[in-house]
């Protein structure tokens, strides 16, 4: 099943790395190399996602243009260089699907959590490497997939797939409900379907890993509170990703076998009754909102996968340049969990408008309101973290502290929608654009960042530079609230989200200079990010050597080598002593204490700390 | 003021964290002599097999399977309120493979316990036994179909026999890893060396635990067909 057919005879034995390249780098079984490839793949798959919001904000501020770049790449979708609204919904689509599965899923647990997981909690890789390894290539097929869905649209093509990234029936249903609906939707579901297969290889991976390998001493109590946010998003997306996989398997069967899962009966399509031809075939018996609990069922516990590992990469740094504790350890483990479970019960708020009972409604509403408790509890908690510490402002603590703020301000919004009777006027207007971009994707993706530059050094031994870092902060963040905050008052105003332009409509033509802003705003923003790539390519060759522990951190992948060597502590199994965030214990001569570090008077590690392990090193 | 707030720590601890960590780490974050690292020699092995990871893992990968098939029984039970629902008679094959999946998974138990008494022969046939009905099973499913097929039932006919199919035809796909699972396990079962190993116990219980619960899984899934129409 994995790498280990060398030790069934328990013989001592050191992991030797591999030597030839492709094994090394390509078809790796290393946890750390199979990360940086989840992170390679999405920093990859961002540009394709920033890319097309870019093309997005051109066509709704500047409408009727000829672009004529686009025409020669696009002959179907802009003709002579001009935006179809066909095109700008693939668009919608594509950014939504690539953005959701393939940047906020792979990079935050696929990569970071790949990577720093094994370490973190004293293991020297994941429990089932060739699983791991499968992982990543499975969900690679799956990116391949979704690119090639893009140019394999059929005849009057987009650049794609146009139902939205949740793939709505009946319009996802039928090859003939639209332009890019016939092969690309096709292709769309099969790429989801493979991601769903990889994840699933993944969270497999991730649960067995921590609850069986961690060091001795290592206990559930004393492991960073990123291992708590990797190990509960791992479990969501245990849970939640079946599900979706089953809906697509549904979906497919109706698009491919005749079968009327998600498909009415009496539908109209272009003035052709179902059953009138032998293109559409008749359906009859199937529900679209059976897709829709489906897909939100799998979609709200999506939203935390992406946001979770930020928030444990966040607290993770907080507390580390606060040089203080994190405040109420056990209070944000709880919290993490409790909003990890409550994701499961709150899907309906995404079907407030599909018709559903009041009293439905009011039951998702509720429990929707109550996620507020514990991530109140959260970010009280790291309010408390930084209450009257002094602060070490590095880039990761800016964007660790930018999180916070994201993920107040987009989820304060959440508040507003969660309720049923304003959610039914806001549904469809740009306020839900803003909150969720803010509360799921800047957030999650400023977690990735914080976590880029506090890990960095840790990946390839040198420092990330932090001049342009914290340039990549300062235009990133403001960057951000001028794309969004403007967003909510449009959302207000009623702009319709998912329309290709306005100009038919009257009462939005005083939002147009909003409009312009808000894309001016993301252009420089998408743009900014060039900082972070050449720092990033920059630093990895001339960057300032960093040592083991560059930023006096306690949690054990700082008593590694910078970069960790092949078997992560070469060789040996670190023992832990303490939790995992002891900042300026009183009476203690260094302001922090390494988890190795032992407590006077506690026994020696081979005898008593075997709090978290299960005795199979004796 | 620090030392309260990590909330990791027991309190009968607390004096002798007060007294404060003992050594200034070193320039790496390692303290000098004793710093965490077990002595060469005696940690420098890699880690034991570990059953415990399989079963975890087992575990864990029917967790996601039973939530799949929660889903789809999910959508059957939505959709079977709608108009169109025409209920379909089961077919009797699913009589035979039901008892053929039910009784693999007997005998499954017998060649596992004779793994237990280290009684090689006895294991290998029990197993060969279970892989046949196994197979059975999955014949009298194909049977069952080509039943609904002479009645003129198929796949996109209507809702209930969308769901005839799919959940046959899904749960058949599962039953089939297992099998393989199971082929894998009378391949290795030829080994008599291999068979006091922990591995070999540890691999002959999470397929026998996966072969479980798709035994489990197909008679909620008949009861489902047979009751809820």
């Amino acid at each position: 099943m994995s790498g280990e057919t060398h030790e069934t005879h328990g013989a001592v034995h050191r992991h030797e790395p591999p030597t030839s390249f492709i094994r090394k780098y390509i078809f790796s079984l290393d946890h750390k190399v199979i990360g940086i490839q989840y992170i390679i793949l999405a920093l990859v798959a961002v540009l394709v996602g920033m890319t097309m919001s870019v093309l997005m904000r051109m066509n709704l501020s500047w409408p009727g243009t000829n672009w004529p770049i686009l025409g020669t790449l696009f002959p179907g979708g802009a003709p002579d260089g001009m935006m179809t609204p066909e095109f700008y919904l693939s668009l919608v689509t594509m950014h939504g699907t690539i953005m959701v599965f393939f940047v906020l899923t792979t990079a935050p647990q696929g990569g970071f959590g790949n990577y720093f997981l094994p370490i973190q909690i004293g293991a020297e890789d994941m429990a089932f490497p060739v699983l791991n390894m499968l992982s990543f290539w499975v969900t690679f097929v799956g990116f391949v997939v979704i690119l090639a869905a893009i140019f394999f649209s059929g005849a009057e093509s987009t650049v794609g797939p146009i139902g939205g990234w949740t793939g709505y029936a009946p319009l996802s249903a039928l090859p003939n409900s639209g332009p890019g609906q016939g092969m690309g939707m096709n292709l769309w579901i099969i790429s989801i379907a493979i991601f769903c297969v990889g994840s699933l290889l993944g969270a497999l991976n991730f649960i067995t890993t921590l609850l069986n390998m961690r060091a001795p001493g290592m206990s559930l109590m004393r492991m960073p509170l990123t291992c708590w946010a990797w190990f509960t998003t791992a479990v969501l997306a245990l849970l939640s990703f079946p599900v979706l996989l089953g809906g697509g398997v549904l979906l497919l069967l109706d698009r491919t076998a005749g079968t009327s899962f998600f498909i009415p009966g009496g539908l109209y399509i272009g003035g052709e009754l179902s059953g009138a031809s032998a293109n559409f075939p008749i359906h009859t018996g199937g529900s679209p909102i059976l897709w829709q609990h489906l897909f939100w069922f799998f979609g709200h516990p999506e939203v935390y996968i992406a946001i979770l590992p930020g928030m444990g990469a966040t607290s993770h740094i907080l507390s580390t340049f606060a040089r203080k504790p994190v405040f109420g350890y056990r209070a944000m483990v709880f919290a993490i969990f409790a909003i990890g479970l409550l994701g499961f019960f709150v899907w309906g708020h995404h079907m407030f408008i599909s018709g559903m009972s009041p009293y439905s409604a009011m039951t998702f509403s509720i429990l929707t309101l109550s996620i507020g408790v514990p991530s109140a509890v959260k970010t009280f908690n790291w309010l408390g973290t930084l209450w009257g510490a002094r602060i070490r402002f590095t880039t990761p603590m800016l964007f660790a502290i930018g999180f916070v703020s994201l993920f107040v301000a987009g989820g304060i919004t959440g508040l507003v929608l969660g309720q049923s009777s304003l959610d039914l006027p806001m549904h469809d207007t740009y306020f839900v654009t803003a909150h969720f971009h803010l509360v799921m994707g800047v957030a999650s993706i400023f977690g990735m960042f914080a976590a880029t530059y506090f890990w960095f050094p840790k990946m390839f031994g040198r420092m990330m530079s932090e001049r342009l870092g914290r340039i990549h902060f300062w235009i990133t963040f403001v960057g951000v609230y001028c794309i969004f905050v403007p967003m909510h008052t449009m959302g207000i105003v009623g702009m319709p989200r998912r329309f290709a332009q306005f100009t038919e409509y009257e009462f939005l033509a005083t939002l147009h200079p909003l409009v312009v802003f808000v894309s001016i705003a993301a252009i420089a923003t998408v743009f900014a990010q060039i900082l972070f790539y050449f720092n990033l390519v920059w630093s990895i060759f001339k960057g300032e050597k960093s040592g083991a522990n560059p930023w006096e951190a306690t949690t054990l992948e700082w008593i590694t080598p910078s970069p960790p060597p092949h078997d992560n502590f070469a060789g040996v199994i670190p023992t832990v002593y303490r939790g995992p965030y002891e900042f300026a214990v009183p009476g203690a001569p260094n302001d922090f204490i390494m988890q190795t570090e032992p407590e006077p008077g506690t026994v020696p590690a081979t005898e008593g700390a075997g709090n978290g392990h299960n005795g199979h090193r004796h | 003021m620090a030392t309260t707030a990590t909330g990791t720590r027991s309190t009968s601890r607390k004096e002798a964290q007060v007294s404060g960590g003992p050594k200034p780490p070193g320039p790496n974050g390692r303290g000098p002599g004793e710093n965490g690292w077990r002595q060469k020699g005696e940690g420098n092995q890699r880690r034991k097999f570990s059953p415990a990871a399989y079963r975890i893992a087992m575990w864990v990968l029917l967790a996601a399977i039973v939530m799949m098939f929660a889903a789809l029984s999910s959508a059957y039970i939505v959709l079977s309120g709608g108009e169109e629902w025409a209920s379909i008679a089961v077919p009797r094959m699913f009589f035979w493979s039901t008892s053929a999946i039910v009784v693999s998974s007997a005998t499954f138990e017998v060649a596992r316990r004779y793994l237990k008494d280290g009684r090689q022969r006895q294991y290998a046939q029990w197993l060969a036994v279970t892989l046949l009905f196994g197979l059975t099973f999955l014949v009298t499913q194909l049977m069952a179909w080509r039943e609904l097929r002479a009645q003129g039932i198929y796949l996109a006919s209507n809702p209930h026999s969308s769901f005839f199919y799919l959940f046959t035809g899904v749960h058949g796909a599962h039953v089939l890893g297992g099998i393989i699972a199971l082929l894998f396990l009378v391949v290795r079962s030829r080994n008599t060396y291999e068979l006091g190993t922990p591995r070999s116990q540890a691999s002959a219980s999470v397929v026998s635990l996966y072969w479980h619960v798709m035994d489990a899984v197909w008679i909620w899934l008949l009861l489902l067909l047979l009751v809820w129409r």
